[in-house]
């Protein structure tokens, strides 16, 4: 099964993300900011990347970028766990190389659908 | 699939109320200096966090209300509005409103409603007052007639796949809307022999979707890919109308691609600035009803590494058990040694995990200050230090409390106004200091001030005037300052009349005193007074003495104990029939016969044949009948109330090293229960009080 | 027996059996749910707890847990007995209308067996008068001709004013409340 790197700083969040993933049957790898995500991501390769968006040490975009410039995650999708409210936010991070975006509040079901967009 | 999200409320509390707490922290740190980058972004993630969590949890109310004080947030954070004293006060205060929402979800009880509207109210007219250039509201699209199908063109720019998105995805997906006639167009593939970049995308499609699907369906698929491609879509109408729509839904088109550039510019203009940020404090402060507790991860390693070692005594242990032969008994006796070690080493660490830095409970200080000089029109500098200073979870929480009283009670009595303050040759800003240092084995919190001290006459004054000292006694400075912890001694009666609430230092002592530790004060007229607290490391182990009555052994706290006497029969009185005082120096000490209070069988129900071991309880010197004193020794506290519940005169159980339990005395709980049985046991103050004894009856 | 975990709904009625864990009790057999059960060990003696009935006995170490233990003779106010070898404590998980645990020891003469009830067969409880209330029995249920009186174990802890706590108002809340 696939394996999906989730990033958030909120634990409820992480939690909730990796709970219905696990669900779902993914593998699940947690990290809670961009810095701990890249440490992470280049420690094991991930199918696709959940990324929040506001996070200490390093934020979503910023995440983005930095595995974008590794040859192992040059084609993986990622995406953006965003609010409504941050629009141009969108923009930013598709510059930066992000996938897509889950626009918040979501719920596990939205979540799994928008996964399985990706992953095909 | 379904998730019950409810399972992930508790965490998410948790963490809401630490982000309230960054929130309000910055908001101080942005009340009292330059407006930094940085501390807006703490805040605004802080408040987006919460808001992000409601939305997801269900917890409409929240996510309402952060949503505005986080709009409000990125306009500072975005340089569109100035961080202004107004702003700043008009967010903290919404910190609270959002605090009570969070509480109330929580509880699940409902908030206040009138409270939170109001504060809303607010929020809105600051952000409707100055926004400059305010965006005019989007022209509501007209819903164009239902076509009967779309022709579309998605020709990727070459980076498409550096996107993480695949062509093939998206074709699939607009598959799913209807059936598509799909035209690959290679025109851009380059010529053979030409450069070719294996990673980029040549390819170009054009689709016909023939469903009567709306555009947003359409658009929705390629929204990800939106500038990254060329998308145009172009209705297919059934009637001759179909060429003009299609010209105008290209310009459409067009429009949107011009907008969204102009868009990228802006988000690009605007880089925000350095995102790094110190490291976010951890903890759970603010969730008093949760029960877990975040561990910093060394003291986790620390513990594991201690098990490594136990692990390995113990097998060295066991291969030494298989033979044991006269020679090796030394080693037995070694191995015995460091199991002892490692044990005590692995208890240490264990408690230790339980210890949390006291800026938890600091935390809350500078708003109170803030808050509260303001309102007493005091200018006031608050000093903070040894925030790291460790204390056990338990007595963390519990000396909040106290804590608060002391520093109101600083500020309302302690701290004269700037005006009385330059008179004496101060300056006009008074300084609060809480201080927590280490001290042996007890944690100190000296809360300091530099205001007026103590008034040792109306103080004494009082004390007489309550019988608390008598009329000819000369007391010590200490001896009356003292005199502001004795029950019935109202702080305002004294001083002044700000805080009115009646209650007493003696509550805050009571309070102190329960948690195993002390309380009190020294004062220097016109420089100052400084309260010191003194308070047991943790309430998982105490010291204690153990004791005999019959067949019974208990354990009275060491830190209770005054001293321990044999009876003098001389010296004992009985007053109303029933109650006995013992005579100790000059201080009469009532007797609680512990047989008695407990109804258990001693070895002699004679008062000379007994030990006396005295004790304070509840400010007061009481003295315990006990058969005899045993060893003294250190116990682990253990609660009845986990398998049974609290019991009247015990504060806990203890597992002895002969595996036996033996209960531990809530010294208070005793005065309390025999309070209940013998209604007329003096338990005025005796510290003072000389041998008078009609003042006892 | 995770047959009956999945159909195991406390209080409810199903017609599935349940399986009950009985012991002797002044010549009577007494059940109690066997998920409840936790261990059966032998007596020793409890430390006394101040100011509570006789029937708590007092508390013991049960392997660093301090857990009381309740003489279910005197509880029930049948006469006391010596305690001999066989007289075993059965350590059952108590809970209250909080959902919270609590593991209590109760004496009993002796354990018997263990039965598969049908609870859809339940009588319902005679007026036994007396100290038995009927609102702590679950049921009667015959079972190999022998009468066995099924224990409501939470119900019969909680309306026992002896095992809870009184409510008590937090002194510092109530006092530096302003």
């Amino acid at each position: 099964m696939a394996s999906i790197l989730a990033v958030d700083d909120s634990a409820s969040m992480r939690q909730m993300v990796a709970f219905t993933l696990k669900g779902a049957g993914y593998d699940v790898i947690e990290a809670v900011d961009g810095q701990d995500a890249l440490g992470k991501a280049r420690a094991k390769q991930a199918d696709v990347v959940l990324t929040d968006l506001n996070m200490p040490n390093m934020d979503g975009i910023q995440l983005i970028r930095e595995l974008r410039k590794l040859p192992q995650y040059k084609f993986t999708p990622m995406l953006l766990l965003t609010t409504e409210s941050a629009g141009d936010k969108k923009t930013e991070g598709k510059a930066a190389g992000a996938t897509g975006w889950l626009v918040k509040p979501f719920n596990p079901d939205q979540l799994l659908a928008t996964l399985k967009k990706v992953l095909g | 699939m379904s998730v019950d999200i409810s399972q992930f409320h508790q965490v998410y509390f948790e963490e809401s109320f630490e982000g309230l707490d960054a929130m309000e922290s910055g908001l101080l740190a942005l009340s009292s200096g330059e407006p930094d980058m940085e501390t807006i972004n703490v805040i605004f993630r802080a408040a987006h966090s919460i808001k992000g969590g409601a939305g997801t949890f269900g917890f409409r109310d929240i996510s309402d209300f952060t949503h505005v004080m986080e709009t409000l947030l990125d306009e500072m954070r975005s340089g569109k509005r100035l961080v202004t004293p107004a702003a700043v006060d008009l967010l903290l205060r919404s910190t609270d409103q959002l605090g009570g929402l969070l509480t109330a979800a929580r509880d699940k009880v409902e908030p206040d409603a009138e409270a939170i509207a109001e504060a809303l109210t607010e929020l809105q007219a600051m952000l409707n007052e100055a926004q400059p250039d305010a965006p005019a509201p989007a022209a509501p699209t007209t819903p164009a007639a239902a076509p009967a199908g779309w022709r579309i063109r998605f020709a990727p720019q070459a980076h498409l796949f550096m996107t993480g998105n695949d062509p093939a995805r998206l074709l699939r997906e607009l598959t799913a809307l209807g059936s598509c006639t799909i035209n690959c167009d290679l025109s851009q593939l380059p010529e053979a022999g030409a450069e070719f970049d294996p990673e980029a995308c040549y390819i170009a499609w054009d689709i016909e979707l023939s469903a009567p699907v709306e555009e947003s369906a359409v658009r929705e698929v390629f929204e990800w890919v939106d500038g990254d491609a060329e998308i145009l879509i172009q209705s297919v109408m059934p009637s001759a109308a179909a060429l003009a729509a299609a010209s105008a839904a290209q310009a459409e088109a067009e429009q949107l691609a011009e907008d969204r550039r102009q868009s990228d510019r802006r988000a690009g203009d605007r880089r925000a600035g350095d995102r790094r940020q110190s490291d976010r404090r951890e903890g759970a402060a603010g969730a008093s009803s949760s029960s877990s507790i975040r561990v910093d991860i060394g003291k986790v390693d620390a513990l594991i590494n201690m098990i490594g070692q136990l692990v390995i005594t113990q097998s060295m242990l066991l291969d030494l058990g298989q033979e044991i032969t006269p020679e090796k008994t030394i080693k037995l006796r070694e191995g015995l040694a460091q199991l002892e070690r490692n044990t005590r080493d692995l208890q240490e660490s264990i408690m230790n995990i339980r210890m949390m830095p006291i800026s938890f409970s600091f935390n809350r200080f500078p708003r109170l200050v803030r808050d509260l000089s303001s309102k007493l029109g005091k200018e006031v500098q608050l000093k903070l230090a040894g925030e790291e200073t460790e204390v056990d979870k338990t007595v963390l929480e519990k000396i909040g409390d106290p804590l608060v009283h002391l520093v109101r009670n600083a500020l309302d009595h302690g701290l004269e106004t700037p005006e009385v303050r330059e008179a004496c040759g101060k300056s006009a800003v008074g300084t609060l200091s809480l201080n927590a240092y280490h001290e042996g084995g007890s944690v100190v919190i000296d809360i300091s001030d530099d205001g007026a001290g103590l008034n040792r006459e109306r103080i004494l004054a009082k004390a007489r005037e309550r019988g608390i000292i008598d009329a000819h006694v000369h007391p010590t400075d200490a001896q009356v300052y003292d005199c502001i912890f004795a029950p019935g001694f109202s702080t305002a009666a004294v001083v002044s009349d700000v805080s009115g609430r009646g209650v007493g230092m003696d509550v805050v002592r009571r309070n102190i005193r329960d948690l195993g530790g002390t309380v009190d004060v020294h004062s220097t007229p016109g420089q100052g007074a400084t309260f010191r607290i003194r308070l047991p490391l943790t309430l998982a182990i105490l010291d204690g003495q153990l004791v005999r009555v019959g067949a019974n052994v208990y354990i009275i706290s060491l830190v209770s104990i005054i001293e321990s006497l044999q009876v003098e029969s001389a010296n004992v009185q009985t007053v109303s029939g029933s109650t006995e005082l013992y005579s100790l120096r000059s201080e009469y000490i009532p007797v609680l016969r512990l047989y008695d209070l407990f109804d258990v069988q001693p070895d002699s129900t004679e008062l000379s044949e007994g030990l006396l071991v005295v004790v304070e309880a509840m400010g007061k010197k009481v003295a315990l009948l006990v058969d005899e004193l045993l060893a003294q020794q250190q116990v682990v506290v253990k609660s009845l109330q986990t398998n049974f519940r609290n019991v009247d005169g015990i504060s806990g159980a203890t597992i002895l090293g002969t595996g036996s339990v033996a209960m531990i005395l809530d010294v208070n709980g005793l005065v309390r229960l025999s309070r209940e049985r013998y209604a007329d046991l003096p338990l005025v103050p005796n510290s003072f009080r000389m041998a008078q004894q009609e003042t006892i009856q | 027996m995770s047959a009956n975990m999945a159909v195991m709904n406390f209080g409810g009625d199903t017609a599935v059996g349940e399986q009950f864990l009985t012991f002797m009790l002044n010549g009577e057999e007494y059940g109690v749910d066997i998920l409840r059960v936790q261990e059966i060990k032998g007596w020793e003696n409890a430390t006394e707890i101040p100011n509570t009935p006789p029937y708590v006995l007092g508390v013991i170490n049960l392997r660093g847990a301090i857990m009381p233990v309740i003489d279910m003779r005197l509880r029930f106010g049948f006469p006391s007995v010596e305690y001999t070898a066989a007289t075993v404590v059965i350590v059952l998980r108590v809970r209250n209308e909080n959902g919270q645990e609590r593991t209590m020891g109760f004496v009993v003469d002796a354990v018997s067996d263990v039965y598969n009830i049908p609870v859809g067969n339940l009588q319902p409880p005679p007026d036994f008068g007396g100290t038995i209330r009927t609102d702590y029995v679950r049921g009667l249920a015959m079972v190999d001709e022998k009468m066995v009186i099924l224990l409501d174990v939470d119900y019969l802890v909680a309306s026992d004013v002896a095992m809870i706590d009184a409510e008590e108002p937090g002194e510092i809340a109530e006092s530096l409340a302003e």
